[in-house]
Formats: structure tokens, sequence, C-alpha cells
């Protein structure tokens, strides 16, 4: 298994290099660049800028500069439309912020969706069943840029309960709707994954087998349904939990929580190139390192899966 | 009092199709200690009976009539009544000892559930237990092996773990669905007479399901022929063989290969089984019966008595059946 961690993490190495060229290949062959304005800046200025940043040197100078600072002075330089700022800053600020409400969200689909998921599955066709499954395919349509301005008018402006925005540190009223808005479809997925995968498993035979050793319904569930169950929800959760922490650009946006998805997207609008670089970057890892635990948490479930 | 009375047993399900029928109005006894064989094709309703009596059956099935175990009314009854019977008086073994097995818990916590449950035993004493009944399987140096997941074992050991996780709380009856079926020849046997060491040395009664009449030539007392969800022959083992008296009996003892007799063509029952949604109104071997005529449409026949402990359903002559299948009835099937 030691073995099997190490040669993942070293084929990371290569999959996050061709990740890292070729987004800075398309990057640069989109039209504009950082300095593209409205008003076009002075020829002088702007050759000036380039130099500055090294973007009059080949295409390929730039990769290996660019590699050669992160691998050197994990650098990732600075950002091209706020110079006072790196990129180094700008995921320091973001990403504990999107990490912490992502998380929490993840913990709340995960544990919201199994349980209405299996208890669908053990009462199924009965009004709990429609009711679990009704509420998941609702919350499944239910996009979170037409949820987060619903959760603003009900609980802000109307009950007046919760912050219609900004992060204070994370505290749990500011928390509420990012979370509800951004787990609620991840919820119904897991709980719709979970549902379907845990009749699966009961109508198989060693199933039967369970139920003929005359054990109580409730070990039967627990002890060997739950488990095989999991395999089909694990391998949605590695990548749904990347998808969480990284793609909640809406979450942002309506409750100014300040994460990076913001910052991703308007680097993208502004060719903030470093920016764009670095998040890439971050989200390649974490893909990367959470299709890792799903491996490995496979194997931990079904013995018959050694690498 | 026989141990275990099935009597006039239906098992059906509901499926989108419509309702299956899928044992209609069975009945069969076993002593305490004997052996009795279910034989019939796939589909003839002989695991659905045992299932039923164990309410085993899958979520769609519904099952009416009555099964006595020990002179109480079994068929039907509340889960917590059917945990207590379930492995501590009547366990079941499956046919295909992989899948029936949980591939994802090891050996000795699947094994020592059992006694933890029934028996109240702390779990390094029931793995202890579990230990002793895998040496009465022969599993060679099972107090290292129990530690194994089943995809660790052969598919005859598989076997003989499933058998003695049947057999930890010492039940009176043993349900065995198709033990051999997804075994290899050679293990087949050795299998089957694993059965009746333990049959001695435990005291228990067989039940046992299977489409294979070579494995029941040599391990049992009685035999019940099942068919189309009815039974269409009931008798002791070796009248059986010697003597088949209906016509199904009959086609399935032809349709066993013999090096002896020297023919070289492997003889069939022509046509397929009946579909169970809507199945023959009279009997339901009446579509590949040599003898079939429009009178065994008329009526269900009737389990009439042969003999000494022997009955059959159906409604020729028994001399007729006994002058053999005459050649080229296969053309004139409908």
């Amino acid at each position: 298994m030691l073995s099997f961690i190490l040669k993942r993490l070293a084929v990371a190495i290569p999959t996050l290099l061709v990740l890292i060229v070729l987004s800075f290949v398309l990057m640069h062959a989109a039209p504009g660049g950082p300095f593209t304005r409205e008003r076009a800046i002075p020829p002088e200025v702007l050759a000036n800028l380039n130099a500055r940043y090294g973007l009059d040197e080949p295409l390929w100078k730039q990769i290996g500069t660019y590699l050669w600072n992160i691998v050197a002075h994990f650098d990732f330089g600075p950002s091209f439309v706020y110079p006072s700022r790196t990129v180094n800053d700008v995921i320091a600020q973001g990403f504990p912020i999107t990490l912490t409400y992502g998380a929490i969200s993840f913990l709340v689909a995960v544990i919201v969706g199994c349980s209405l998921g299996v208890a669908a599955a053990i009462k199924q066709n009965s009004w709990l069943d429609y009711l679990a499954v009704g509420v998941s395919i609702g919350a499944q349509v239910l996009p979170n840029f037409v949820m987060a301005p619903i959760l603003v008018l009900v609980f802000t402006l109307w009950l007046g309960w919760l912050p219609g925005g900004g992060w204070n540190d994370g505290q749990w009223e500011y928390l509420v709707m990012p979370v509800v808005a951004l787990s609620t479809s991840f919820m119904a997925s897991i709980a719709r994954i979970t549902r379907s995968s845990m009749l699966e498993v009961l109508a198989q035979n060693h199933i039967r087998t369970a139920r003929a050793k005359g054990l109580p319904t409730r070990r039967i569930l627990l002890r060997h349904a739950l488990k095989p169950a999991m395999l089909p929800v694990i391998s949605y959760l590695g990548p749904a939990f990347v998808t969480m922490i990284t793609g909640s650009v809406v979450i942002d946006l309506f409750f100014s929580t300040g994460g990076i998805g913001l910052f991703f997207v308007n680097a993208a609008l502004s060719r903030d190139y470093s920016v764009m670089m670095g998040i890439t970057i971050l989200i390649g890892g974490l893909t990367i390192l959470f299709n890792l635990v799903v491996d490995i948490l496979y194997a931990w479930i079904d013995p018959r899966i050694r690498y | 009092m026989p141990l275990l009375e099935i009597d006039d047993l239906s098992v059906s399900f509901d499926t989108p199709d419509g309702t299956v029928s899928a044992v209609r109005g069975v009945s069969m006894a076993l002593e305490a200690g004997k052996t009795l064989a279910i034989v019939g094709e796939s589909g003839s309703g002989k695991s659905q009976t045992a299932f039923a009596a164990l309410g085993l059956l899958a979520k769609n099935g519904r099952a009416t009539g009555s099964v006595r175990f020990e002179g109480e009314e079994i068929l039907n009854a509340p889960l917590k009544a059917l945990n207590k019977i379930r492995a501590e008086k009547i366990a079941m073994v499956f046919q295909d000892p992989m899948t029936s097995l949980n591939p994802y818990m090891r050996v000795s916590d699947q094994m020592s559930e059992v006694l933890m449950h029934h028996k109240g035993m702390g779990k390094k004493e029931a793995v202890a237990e579990a230990v002793r009944m895998l040496d009465a399987v022969h599993i060679p140096s099972a107090r290292e092996r129990i530690r194994l997941y089943p995809h660790e074992f052969s598919g005859g050991m598989r076997q003989r773990v499933m058998i003695a996780m049947a057999l930890l709380c010492r039940p009176r009856l043993l349900i065995a669905d198709e033990p051999t079926t997804a075994l290899d020849v050679t293990v087949q046997a050795q299998i089957m007479s694993l059965f009746s060491e333990l049959q001695s040395e435990f005291g228990m009664a067989l039940l046992l399901i299977t489409h294979d009449l070579g494995v029941v030539a040599g391990s049992c007392e009685d035999v019940v022929v099942m068919y189309g969800g009815r039974i269409m022959e009931k008798a002791p083992v070796d009248p059986l063989f010697a003597d088949p008296v209906h016509p199904y009996t009959l086609g399935l003892l032809r349709a066993i290969p013999r090096v002896d007799k020297g023919s070289e063509e492997l003889l069939t029952i022509p046509g397929a089984p009946p579909n169970m949604t809507n199945p023959p109104p009279g009997c339901p071997f009446r579509p590949r019966c040599a003898w079939g005529g429009d009178d065994c449409d008329a009526v269900v026949p009737p389990l009439d008595s042969v003999g000494p402990n022997r009955s059959r359903a159906c409604i020729r002559p028994v001399e007729t059946i006994r002058e053999g299948i005459p050649a080229d009835y296969e053309e004139a099937l409908p």
C-alpha cells in the first residue's frame, strides 16, 4: 500500500507538469493580455510593462522561469492586476475561507445525503422514500445561483434572521447561507447515489445470508450493507469535494465571502496570468490528491482490491 | 411429529409483468435426522419453497399455506420469532459461496457474529468455537485461515466455510440450496460426503435442494420432484430411480448421460419450462409430455398414492409410463 501511494505521488509530478504547460500555453493563446484596456496604452508603456513581467520573452522561456520559481522558491509570481500582491498572498487570503465553508458544506452534504439515501432505501416505496427522492430531485434541479438569491431574499430581506453576506472570520451566522446554497445539490446527488447503491447491495446474496443467520435488521444494515453501499458514493465524493472547495464562484459572488472562487473568475476575465495559473495548479493538485484518497478508501473497504 | 411440515404452500411474486406463481400448493414433511431432496430444474419453485419457509423471500414475494417446524407455525411469522429460529434451529447453505459470503468481512467476523448474537458469547470464545467448526469441515490450518477474506479461499473451501457457518449453533435442520452447483465435480463429491458425515455427527435433518439427480442418488432417503411450482412425484430414492412413474421423472432420468449404456446422443426433455406468469391450466408438464392430451389441460392432476410412501401427479395409468417414452414423440408435440 505504501509503495502504491509513493508511486501515485510520483506520477502526480509529471501530471502537474503537463497541466501547467498546457494551461500556460492555452492562456497565452487566448486573445488579449493583462494590460489590454479599452483605451489603448501607449506602446512604449506597454513594452515597459511587458518587459517588467517578462512577457516579452519567448513562451518556452516564460514557462521555464515560471517553473523554476515554483520549484526553487515556491514563488508563483506577482499578480498582474494588483501589482502589490503576489499569487501566494491571494491564495493565502482566499483559500482558508473557501476551505472552511467548502469543508463544512461537504460534511453537511455527506451526512444529510447519506442518511436520506439509506433511509429511502430501507423504506423503499414508502412515503419517506418518495419524500427523499422528491427532495433530492428538487434540490438537484435548483442551481446554487438561483438558491443563493432566494435564501438572501427570505432570510435576510424578509425575515431578517441572517446577514446577507460577508465573512466576519467565519462566524456561524455568516456561514449558514453559503453552506446551504453550496451543499444542497451535492447532498441531493449523494442521497440519490446512496439510495440506489444501498438498494443494489440489499438485493445481494450475502445480505440474504446475513438474514438467514438470524441477525437483527439494524446489524445487517450497519455491518453488512453500509460499507459496500458506500463504494459508489466515495468515488463521487472525491471529485465532488474538489468541486465544492474550488467551484464556489457563485457563493463568493452572492455572499461576498471572499474565497478564491471569485479571484479565479476575475483573474480569468482580466487575464491575470499568474493568479489563474496559481489557482489552476491548486485545483489540479487537490484533484490528484483526492483521487488518491478515493483509491485508498476503496482498498480499505473492499479487501479484494490490492494495488 | 415430523420436524418440518410444509402444507399447501404457495409462493407468488408481484412483478411489473403480472403475478408470478412460483410455488403452487406444495406439501411435504421431513423427519428429524433424515434427508429429503427437492429436485427440479431452474424455475421449478424448489428454492422458493425453502426461502418461504425461513421468511427469506424477496420483498415482492408472498407466501400462503402452512410451514410448521417442531409443530409450530413459522410461515410469515414475525421477524423476531423467525430470527430465533434462523441459524439456531434451521440454518441454510446457499448456492454460490463467493457471493453468499460477505466479501467485505473476514471469515472470523462473519462466523463469530452468529455465536455472539445467538449464544451471547464473547468475541474470543466465538472465534475459538468457529475455528473448531472449520476443523470439523476439514479446512486445514483453520486457526490461521479464519483471519482471511472469502476471496482468499478456493471454491470448495468457501463452501466448507459456508457450511461451517451454518452449523455453528448446531441447528436441527440444515437447508442446502444447490450447495454443489457452483463447484467442480470432484469437489461436489467431497461436499456431499461432508454433509452425510456432519449429519451423523450432529444428528440434524437435511433438506437438499438440487437439480442434479446424481447428487440425490447417493445422499438421501426421500425425493420430491418439482416442476412448474407443483410436485410431480414423491418417492423414496431407490424406487424413484428404479421405477419412475411420472413422465417428468422419467424424462429427467433418461437425460442423465450413461457411459455404460453406450448411447452417444445426449437425451433432453424437449421444450422449455412454463412461463409462470401464465402457467398451463392443468398439468404444468403437459406441453412437453409424451403422453400429454387435452384431458391433461382440463384438471390439475392430484397427488395420488401409487405405493408405500409414493405418490405422483399424473392422470395416465402407471403401466403406460412404465412402457417407456415412445420414440419420435418430439415431432408430435404442439
